[in-house]
């Protein structure tokens, strides 16, 4: 018996959420008195025996190029057969977006019940039971999982990464590889900049800031901080930003250490996405703004007035 | 070209979240429901987009539920689409919902099947891909854009910090976000329209749940905000940095 690990990685690196995921599976696997496995499909420069700091035993690798292109289908049926080959009783991914069209598939493969966007170790008392956010981060569930097989895909900020000292072993593992049918034709990533999913920090504005020749302050701060920068819907609308920087209840949720809101009202959708944030700083003119309400330290003033300031303070804590 | 859309019912998103029975129901009680927006704004949508190119597309639309959720279909069908199957089954966990969708697109023959990225209710992108892996069929999922070349798709998709453009061949399963189509409203054509169009009610098939939902809880209420004089910002940094300790 084991749990398994599903280590995402991109650019030859594994992914930060993956080394959440990582942790998590480890806690679990003492939790359970079981061992705690890895599974990287694919190759990478990463050093892979360092997933033993999160507490991995053991990480097995099928070491094929073409698996670094995603295919979802693809890579469930190999998770599955790692899943038999190895025993494993529950299997982590991240939900981020390589879990999100991962462990839907794998649970219907495995027929073994799914629970996407988990946020905490399972209560396994009585049962397997575990806690995942709904409504948007307006509440949570405890999904109880009843199939033998289990598949946690955890939200990512959500479990923080253990460094401990282990060294994993690493292996190789024979597995079918099936034919990928979803060719990658092209990658664009916006290079220098954090993604918004995998941010410990946010700096966000919103309409208040009235068009997007003033977004020079957003960055400056997001830039000395090493913070993403998101927006609201409107101004993704109204393209004064990119679609992917829209959070809220139909763009994306973040669940940063700290969101950085400037110009934003708190509209109740806005806030869909954003409330799982540890710390909110709300900066708006408007004392009656809604999203104070939601909000840890707040400013009621101009932006334009305010933010320069911070700006000077925040370069004198970086020493710049 | 056969397209099946995934149309699922939400609360409004500006609905209270309340739970009963000793917090295992969500409280129904004075809550408004809307097609859940990402299957509306975008997947449905921009299927339409492909009939309005391709008026020899058929397209149809599928909802797992109750005679409840039949106000919601006829919503969908007032923007479009020739005509809704519901499979009668009260929705239990997402790989019973997903099978019976496999069950229809499998029955129906389409090339092509819908959804929203997730339901704004239980967030869990799972459809898509359960439905995918029960039929076979590549899954594209996250997806901003897609076109056709006959039985080619060319499609983005969403990766941390960015996007990749990928191809597949139909039949093909595609979660839809934002880009991917506008938000349409309905006129009153369609909404006429849509009183006549078929709503056929399947009957599902049986399937055991996975999981099932053990309780709901709020999150703890927010201790309140702490206010800084805008005259002196440099005290938000500081409480940032050394009472919060985020920065
Ligand atoms: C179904 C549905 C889904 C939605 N999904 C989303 C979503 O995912 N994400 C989202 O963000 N919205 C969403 N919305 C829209 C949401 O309801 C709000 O309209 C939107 O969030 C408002 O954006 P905003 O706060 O930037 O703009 P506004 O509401 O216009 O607010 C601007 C704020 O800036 C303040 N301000 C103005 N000037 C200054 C200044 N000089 N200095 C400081 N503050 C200033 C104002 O006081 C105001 O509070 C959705 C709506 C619906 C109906």
């Amino acid at each position: 018996m084991s749990v398994l690990v599903y280590i995402d990685h991109t650019d030859g690196e594994i992914k930060k959420s993956s080394l959440e995921a990582a942790s998590y599976g480890a806690q679990l696997a003492s939790q359970l008195g079981v061992a705690a496995h890895g599974l990287v499909l694919g190759t990478l420069n990463a050093d892979l025996p360092a997933l033993g700091k999160q507490g991995l035993q053991k990480v097995h690798q099928v070491k094929n190029d073409s698996l670094n292109q995603f295919d979802p289908g693809q890579q469930a049926a190999m998770v599955a057969e790692a899943v038999t080959n190895l025993g494993a009783t529950v299997v982590v991914v991240s939900n981020n977006v390589t879990g999100k069209a991962l462990g839907p598939r794998l649970s219907a493969r495995l027929k073994a019940g799914l629970v996407a966007g988990a946020v905490a170790l399972p209560d396994t008392s009585n049962g397997f039971v575990v806690k995942k956010a709904v409504f948007s981060g307006k509440a949570f569930a405890q999904i109880a999982v009843s199939s033998p097989i289990k598949i946690i895909a955890l939200t990512p900020n959500a479990f923080s990464v253990t460094n401990g000292d282990g060294s994993a072993e690493v292996a190789d593992i024979n597995l079918t590889v099936p034919a990928a049918k979803i060719k990658v034709t092209g990658t664009n990533k916006i290079k220098g900049q954090i993604p918004l999913s995998e941010a410990e920090l946010v700096v966000s504005g919103g309409r208040g800031l009235k068009g997007p020749e003033n977004w020079g302050m957003i960055e400056e701060l997001a830039d000395l901080l090493g913070a993403a920068t998101a927006c609201s819907r409107p101004v993704a609308d109204s393209h004064w930003r990119p679609h992917h920087e829209h959070v809220g209840q139909t763009g994306g949720a973040v669940a940063p250490n700290l969101y950085f809101a400037v110009g934003i009202s708190g509209a109740i959708q806005h806030l869909a996405g954003v409330n799982r944030s540890k710390v909110i700083v709300v900066i708006n003119k408007d004392p009656e703004a809604p999203f104070f309400k939601a909000a840890d330290y707040g400013i009621v003033g101009d932006a334009f007035e305010v933010m320069p300031k911070i700006i000077d303070s925040v370069k004198k804590l970086k020493g710049k | 070209m056969k397209i099946l859309v995934c149309i699922s019912k939400t609360p409004d998103t500006t609905a209270k979240i309340a739970f009963t029975d000793n917090n295992t129901k969500f409280a129904t009680e004075g809550v408004q429901w809307i097609i859940n927006p990402y299957d509306e704004w975008y997947a449905l949508v921009r299927a339409i987009e492909l009939k309005e190119k391709d008026p020899t597309t058929v397209l149809h639309l599928v909802n797992v539920g109750g005679s409840e959720n039949d106000a919601i279909i006829r919503k969908a069908l007032a923007l479009g689409g020739d005509e809704a199957i519901r499979v009668n089954l009260e929705s239990q966990d997402s790989f019973t919902i997903a099978s019976q969708i496999a069950q229809v697109a499998k029955d129906g023959g389409y090339d092509l099947v819908f959804t929203g990225k997730e339901t704004i209710d239980y967030n869990g992108s799972s459809i898509g891909g359960m439905v995918a892996e029960l039929l076979d069929w590549p899954y594209v999922s996250l997806a901003t854009k897609l076109e056709l070349n006959g039985s080619n798709a060319s499609l983005t998709r969403e990766i941390e910090g960015g996007e990749e453009t990928v191809e597949a061949s139909l039949p093909l399963v595609v979660s839809a976000q934002k880009g991917m189509a506008e938000q349409r409203i309905p006129n009153m054509k369609g909404i006429m329209g849509a009183r006549t169009k078929p709503l056929k009610v399947g009957e599902p098939v049986a399937v055991e749940a996975l999981t099932s939902i053990a309780g709901f809880e709020l999150p703890p209420a927010k201790a309140g905000v702490k206010l800084v004089p805008a005259d002196n910002p440099e005290e938000l940094v500081r409480l940032l940095h050394e009472e919060a300790k985020v920065i």
